[in-house]
């Protein structure tokens, strides 16, 4: 769908202010920034994670008391979706060194880590491997690789900055100390980074950083790396077994209190079966699908967030769920593309965010929370900028060809190839038109609480990327979550395999933690139907399903 | 004690449909007839339809190449190819997914390859079968010229398929059409692979600052920063220098003390 008439009218008052813009741009004359003090301000009015009645308490578990968002809340005062008195654990299906539940960047990084340690691995994820997060990031990966301007000392800086001064100190100095090795293992598997002639990586800015440390390829970074990580772990068939569409429903424990493994649903066959493992890797993954208060988001179709269920149920804390990311800029037209991610990358690039009026209102590369919050504002009555939509919407104009003015023609087509031919599919050329965005549900800032080993409290249980909690507070930057599936899943990968070698699993297989779940939930006066993990989104057709008479449905899974 | 919440709706996806005004158009998912709003990509007409996706759906945003599509319409004889989730319906379209096909991956130890035209023509020889019918860049939903890789492959151009195949989203729908039953989608990552391993120039900073790592030369100034109260982290965060947007590759910063 190429733009509307009527918004057409509006794209020809942003073209008027372009370029006296772009002339304020090559001279560095930037919007102001907004001081810290008054970030929270903007956060606290205009973000979200702030809008009153927005979470509740968990009421068991241990972090009972906390306050997140309804709908995380809602998977965790939750039954399982198995009575473990049916599940024979006796019979075990596999039996592996390592067990990796998810198939994305985490996931297939530390089945590598781990079969380069000399691990037999059985990696189980909900779809294919790779259809995660991490094949959907765009803009780029973090690191201080440049010498002379940048260090991890920046790096580290920037990642407390944008978290709000609450990280977990020693992750963040793992992440970015990792960062340069993260990128030399990436470069030397044959990711095709975005280089110039000499081989110098090409690096950009992203939002709340101080300097040029983001690493791409192309618009679709994410992907690069996770075919390329696929690509390998296919390659070593005789150490990593992979299974897909095979879903985790529950951890499996020893009597003694190790993590022994999990149970599975084959999502084809509707078979559960048992994995026992020596060592488990949780790397599920985040939870967009969830629709957060009800926003659209740019997460993978599997994102529900099954891993916080699983480990939250065997004992694990969670940390820093109660913000949410919302991604500033995603799609509000066309229709058909609503909700889909916008890269950062364009604001690294130089495209301003103008209002109705055509008017600059925010520094493009403030951390994404202020961001999202400034547009939000814009958008608000209290202000009244925002662009009308032909949905009803309110959005607020990325001005993309500003790119080509600053850096070229056909700038854009060769840095933003991905989303050059997505928009071109709906008649609109991003090197002569702007975007319309809106903030869009993002990221799972928070998750399971691990040590920089990966370790979470319950022994035998590691976990990594976007379903742990601690390395980007109550914010994080662009950049650090490709970052961090790759970091911490290498540490997790070859931690779990020391794990495995160290410890033996002693004791019978057990699912009695699921069993006291159900019971703390009964005490704590939690009635509900409600089944998690949730698996798979609930897309279904109201008007379809009344006809479904004969049908069953399990939570949200036919 | 827990806040209230009204009976809630999907604002996401097929939901959201219900409120506004709908236009419905036939399609036939498989042969069979559904109709469905004209504004839905095929991904969400589907599950408008009745259809609960486990196969071909992944990302929903056009990268993960699960959700293959093939289509005819009724006044011609060629077949269209799509992603669903990023192809609006057409009314009535004859529709089915390709969510999978069994396309030969060859198996391999990326250390031990160089990057020439002969390893790929040994780990995929049926790469010189191509016919030329150019039915696989016809059958690319991201319009990638795939029948000039595939004749750069034949003249052992490892960075030109690179190159030409970037945008692959490893659907698969060219293997799935090609009479010459090859894999191009996995070879060209293998040229990928072999092109960023070995042919683009390596980057030296990156090597360097490595060994500034492994040196532990970096554990002093990150130590300074853990050990900070919040008020001195806060200080020195509002204290760094930005580096200017349009700063060429070699700008310093004025501190260059923990650099």
């Amino acid at each position: 769908m190429p733009y509307t008439a009527e918004l057409k009218k509006l794209i020809k008052i942003v073209e008027k202010t372009r370029p006296a813009r772009v002339e304020r741009k090559k001279k560095g004359q930037e919007f102001p920034t907004i001081p810290l003090d008054e970030r929270e301000k903007i956060l606290k009015k205009y973000h979200p994670d702030f809008k009153s009645g927005s979470r509740r308490k968990i009421r068991v578990g241990p972090n009972k008391g906390y306050a997140i968002s309804h709908e995380v809340v809602d998977i965790l005062e939750a039954r399982s979706r198995v009575d473990p008195n049916k599940i024979d654990l006796s019979r075990v299906d596999y039996q592996t060194d390592i067990l990796i539940i998810g198939g994305g960047g985490a996931g297939a990084a530390a089945a590598l880590l781990a079969q380069q340690h000399g691990a037999k691995v059985l990696l189980a994820t909900k779809l294919r491997l790779g259809d995660a997060n991490t094949m959907m990031a765009e803009g780029g990966i973090q690191a201080a690789t440049k010498r002379g301007k940048d260090s991890p000392y920046y790096h580290y800086l920037d990642v407390m900055g944008g978290g709000h001064f609450v990280n977990d100190p020693k992750l963040v100095k793992t992440l970015v100390l990792e960062a340069p090795k993260v990128m030399g293992w990436l470069e030397d598997l044959g990711a095709m980074f975005s280089k110039l002639p000499d081989g110098t990586l090409k690096t950009m800015h992203g939002g709340g950083t101080s300097r040029k440390r983001m690493h791409y390829a192309g618009d679709i970074t994410g992907a690069e790396i996770m075919r390329t990580l696929r690509d390998e772990v296919k390659n070593r068939p005789t150490d990593i077994k992979v299974l897909e569409f095979s879903t985790a429903i529950e951890l499996i424990l020893t009597d003694q209190g190790q993590c022994a493994g999990a149970l599975f649903y084959n999502l084809e066959t509707e078979e559960y079966f048992v994995v026992k493992a020596k060592a488990t890797v949780l790397a599920t993954g985040g939870s967009g699908r969830l629709h957060i208060q009800d926003f659209m988001t740019t997460n993978h179709y599997g994102a529900t967030g099954d891993g916080l269920v699983l480990g939250y149920r065997a004992g694990v804390k969670l940390k820093f769920l109660h913000t949410v990311q919302y991604h500033p800029t995603g799609a509000v037209f066309p229709e058909q593309a609503e909700g889909l991610l916008i890269t950062e990358k364009f604001r690294g690039a130089g495209a301003n965010l103008v209002n109705v009026d055509a008017e600059q209102f925010v520094y493009e590369r403030e951390p994404r929370d202020v961001e999202a919050a400034a547009i939000i504002r814009e958008c608000s009555p209290d202000v009244g900028k925002g662009v009308p939509t032909p949905t009803g919407k309110f959005g607020v104009w990325l001005d993309s060809p500003m790119i080509d003015m600053l850096r070229g023609p056909g700038t854009v087509r060769s840095e933003f190839p991905g989303k050059d031919i997505l928009f071109r599919r709906y008649d609109i050329d991003i090197s002569q038109e702007p975007m319309l965005v809106h903030p869009t549900l993002h990221y799972q800032n928070g998750g399971l609480e691990i040590n920089e080993r990966c370790e979470t409290s319950l022994p035998g249980l590691f976990a990594a990327g976007e379903v742990s909690g601690g390395v980007h507070g109550e914010n994080r930057l662009m950049g650090n979550s490709l970052l961090d599936v790759t970091t911490f899943g290498r540490i997790a990968g070859l931690n779990a395999t020391l794990y495995a070698k160290r410890k033996s699993l002693k004791g019978k297989l057990t699912l009695d933690h699921v069993r006291k779940y159900h019971r703390a939930l009964a005490r704590a006066g939690v009635k509900t139907d409600r089944i998690a993990p949730m698996i798979l989104p609930d897309y279904s057709n109201p008007e379809v399903r009344k006809k479904q008479l004969t049908t069953q449905y399990q939570g949200t899974l036919r | 004690m827990v806040a209230q919440r009204k009976g809630k709706k999907r604002t996401e996806q097929t939901g959201k449909q219900s409120e506004g005004k709908k236009n419905l158009v036939p399609i036939f998912i498989m042969g069979q007839k559904y109709m469905v709003p004209d504004s839905l990509t095929i991904q969400k007409a589907m599950e408008y339809a009745g259809y609960q996706l486990v196969r071909g759906c992944g990302c929903r945003g056009g990268i993960c190449g699960a959700c293959g599509t093939v289509f005819r319409m009724p006044d011609s004889y060629r077949v269209e190819v799509g992603l669903a989730c990023q192809t609006v319906v057409k009314p009535n379209m004859y529709l089915a997914q390709i969510p999978f096909f069994p396309a030969n991956k060859a198996i391999y130890d990326i250390e031990k390859l160089s990057p020439t035209g002969e390893v790929v023509a040994k780990l995929y020889p049926e790469v010189f079968k191509c016919v030329g019918c150019n039915v696989c860049t016809k059958s690319c939903p991201m319009d990638i010229d795939v029948m000039e890789y595939v004749a750069r492959a034949i003249r052992g151009d490892v960075a030109g398929v690179a190159e030409l195949s970037f945008d692959c989203v490893m659907c698969g729908l060219c293997a799935a059409r090609c009479p010459a039953e090859e894999a191009q989608y996995n070879f060209a990552i293998l040229c990928r692979r072999l092109y960023g391993k070995y042919l683009a120039p390596r980057a030296k900073h990156l090597a360097e600052r490595i060994r500034e790592i492994e040196e532990n030369r970096f554990e002093q100034s990150l130590q300074t920063l853990m050990d900070a109260d919040e008020k001195t982290l806060k200080e020195l965060y509002k204290q760094r220098e930005i580096e200017p947007i349009m700063a060429e590759e070699d700008w310093t910063p004025e501190d260059n003390s923990f650099v």
